[in-house]
């Protein structure tokens, strides 16, 4: 065991993880104990590089466990000199009263320890429409309860369920590969005479599904309908949601709240450009680069939700689609204005995505999230794409 | 506590030590992560993007613990058949075809389900095995497995025991040394990143990446190892749907070392560029910048 005035120490350290949000719990903090048995303290690096192998399991933890450690070990503690100047290295996610309580118990001050205030800086746009941002609080509450309550029930009760798709794990079945196993298993008994033949198919599974929701100034009326059809199918289904303006942002994690208001409060606190302006390309180039790979395998729907109210660069969404559409299982794109009469996809935006979508439809009411769950419920079971 | 372990790794600097010696280029941190997982007895989780050298981290430790190195490549739908045992079932059908008639069936039934006619699977050789020096077991890209199986690792790797219902339980007399290893194309489950160490292989730098080159593609002179480096590096630096990794450095420095290169060019380049990228609109995004970029690494 290392110094026992440094137990308590650690024991404070996984406190302040804890806090800002990486999982510190009793197992981890007897790992932590045992290894620091095992290193040399005085070696600031692997007295380090001990606690995160121990406590990180996640490489987007990894920056709040470096901010952590070096607001918590820097010095006075003689034993560890620990690298970075507490000032200025990344402030901790923590909630206000949490940061206040902490900066005192370390002697900081409070913006030091919490990220709150900088999180809000304003991002370089280019000019015209998105110039500027909008980063306020969306109001949430211009739906009165009744109708949010109404919607929601809709959308709860709507029967349908995405299609199924065929995984490569198998399970008996009347028809399809004869499966040696069971077959053998059963002719064992009847001293190895093949009297009867098990077949095996494949097991289906329902298809993910990825949202990509433009909540931008032009969308800002369906935005808050289209949170809670996004909430409606989490619920049920296996659904990867983001929503952009100017920014990609995922709320996948926000939308798993148990509680539709919690939810959409944590989506509002979570999104800084709500009704911002509109750039689909450069979304769709982030989600390409930095969520294509870890959300569209398994054969993934993606729908993408926008009016093609777009200020930025036509071909550069154009070829973003291409190449999520060879990505996806199915691309599907909801336009709330297709409701609207006499409408004609002329949008730049839109004009530019058409050619590159398998389906094009509404999305302005109940009705319309209908017609695209049997849209759904009909995707065939094919693994891979035509 | 790590008694089965070569007595010679006493800490992280021998860690360090002997990867070196195996030509890996690794630091501090991902020495240190082995190092305890080794002292502690846990499974080491390597995440890290496609061709940063996490595969290859796990076949080095086999080699230094001079333990055998188990392999299990995982897929989407592996199941226990694949991974952990499977009954030759025509072989126990030959065998029982073969028997005399009047042979007693439950001895009959009792011999073809015993271990001669038993397929061991990775998993299981881990297991039950009788290495001098327990293995390195490596779970390669668990990523692609899906969630039951996740759920079967997590069972595993807690009590590291197998049932086979015909022939019981079988116990690993000396727990292996496991290595996961994930692109991250999905997370894995919280609750089996849990029971391990964690350490994420970020891109080398610009020196290290020479060092690695150096290392491995020993066949590229010594100016080349650095400019593909560089080319590297700045290609990690563009907007590309694929940034390349280690492997990808490696391949290239070793395609211009067998076109007899010493410098680069920018016609070699252009002619290579295909061992770095891997898709068609990063091709052409990086071909017309390929002068300037040849100008830059041939400076660095």
């Amino acid at each position: 065991m290392p110094d026992s005035d440094l137990l308590p120490r650690l024991g404070a350290f996984a406190r302040l993880l804890h806090d800002s949000g990486i999982e510190a719990g009793p197992r981890r903090l007897t790992d932590a104990t045992r290894a620091l048995t095992y290193i040399d303290l005085k070696r600031e690096t692997d007295f380090r590089g001990a606690l995160r192998s121990v406590f990180v399991s996640r490489k987007e933890d990894i920056p709040t466990f470096e901010a952590a450690f070096d607001i918590f070990w820097a010095p006075p503690d003689p034993r560890i000199t620990a690298g970075a100047i507490p000032g200025r290295s990344r402030p901790l996610r923590m909630s206000p009263e949490r940061a206040a309580a902490w900066s005192a118990a370390l002697g900081l001050s409070s913006s030091q320890m919490s990220r709150e205030q900088e999180a809000r800086s304003v991002p370089a746009t280019s000019s015209g429409y998105s110039a500027e941002e909008l980063l306020r609080q969306k109001d949430f509450e211009e739906m009165t309860w009744d109708e949010t309550e109404q919607v929601r029930r809709l959308l709860e009760q709507a029967a349908w369920r995405v299609a199924e798709r065929r995984t490569r794990r198998m399970r008996a079945g009347k028809t399809g590969p004869i499966d040696l196993r069971r077959s053998a298993r059963h002719a064992i008994r009847s001293s190895g005479e093949l009297m009867q033949l098990f077949r095996r198919r494949p097991r289906l599974r329902r298809r993910p599904l990825v949202l990509i929701c433009d909540v931008s100034g032009s969308m800002e009326r369906y935005s808050r309908l289209l949170m809670i059809f996004a909430y409606a199918i989490a619920r049920r289904e296996d659904l990867e949601a983001f929503v952009f303006s100017t920014r990609l942002t995922r709320i996948t994690r926000q939308l798993r709240q148990r509680d539709l208001d919690k939810a959409l409060e944590a989506v509002s606190k979570g999104v800084h450009d709500f009704s911002g302006g509109t750039r689909i390309g450069d979304a769709l180039a982030d989600f390409n680069r930095h969520w294509a790979r870890r959300v569209l395998g398994h054969g993934a729907v993606v729908i993408i939700v926008s009016d093609g109210w777009d200020r930025g660069d036509p071909d550069q969404l154009t070829a973003e689609l291409i190449h999520l559409r060879r990505s996806a299982h199915r691309l599907v794109w909801l336009n709330p204005l297709i409701g609207s009469e006499g409408y004609q996809p002329l949008t730049r935006g839109m004009a530019a995505a058409l050619p590159y979508c398998d389906d094009f439809l509404a999305a302005h009411n109940v009705q319309a999230l209908d017609d695209l769950g049997r849209l759904l419920a009909g995707l065939d079971r094919r693994s891979t794409r035509v | 506590m790590g008694t089965a372990r070569p007595t010679s790794i006493n800490e992280i600097g021998d860690v360090e030590a002997r990867l070196l010696e195996r030509h890996y280029i690794g630091d501090r941190a991902l020495a240190t992560a082995i190092f305890l997982a080794l002292k502690l007895d846990k499974p080491l989780f390597i995440e890290g993007e496609a061709g940063v050298g996490k595969t290859e981290a796990a076949k080095v430790m086999a080699e230094v613990l001079d333990a055998r190195l188990i392999r299990l490549q995982c897929y989407e739908g592996i199941d226990l058949a694949h991974a952990v045992y499977e009954w030759n079932y025509p072989r126990q059908l030959l065998h029982i075809r073969l028997l005399d008639e009047t042979q007693d069936r439950r001895a009959a039934e009792r011999e073809i389900f015993s271990p001669e006619f038993l397929l061991r699977r990775p998993l299981l050789d881990a297991i039950d095995n009788d290495d001098a020096v327990p293995p390195v077991l490596l779970i390669d890209e668990i990523d692609r497995s899906d969630e039951e199986f996740e759920a079967f690792l997590l069972e595993l790797l807690s009590d590291f025991q197998v049932s086979i219902p015909e022939l019981g339980t079988i116990k690993a007399k000396r727990p292996p040394f496991v290595v996961i290893t994930s692109n991250r194309t999905r997370e894995v489950h919280d609750a089996l990143k849990r029971r391990c160490l964690y350490h994420w292989i970020d891109y080398p730098n610009l020196e290290k990446e020479v060092e690695i080159v150096r290392a491995r593609a020993p066949e590229a002179a010594d100016g080349l190892a650095r400019e593909v480096a560089a080319l590297v590096q700045g290609l990690r630096g563009m907007d590309l749907y694929k940034v390349p990794g280690v492997a990808e450095t490696l391949d290239w420095a070793r395609s211009l070392a067998a076109l007899g290169a010493t410098r680069i060019d920018s016609s070699l380049v252009d002619a290579t560029l295909g061992a770095a990228l891997k898709y068609q609109e990063d091709l052409e995004r990086v071909r017309e910048k390929v002068p300037a970029m040849v100008e830059k690494a041939r400076g660095a």
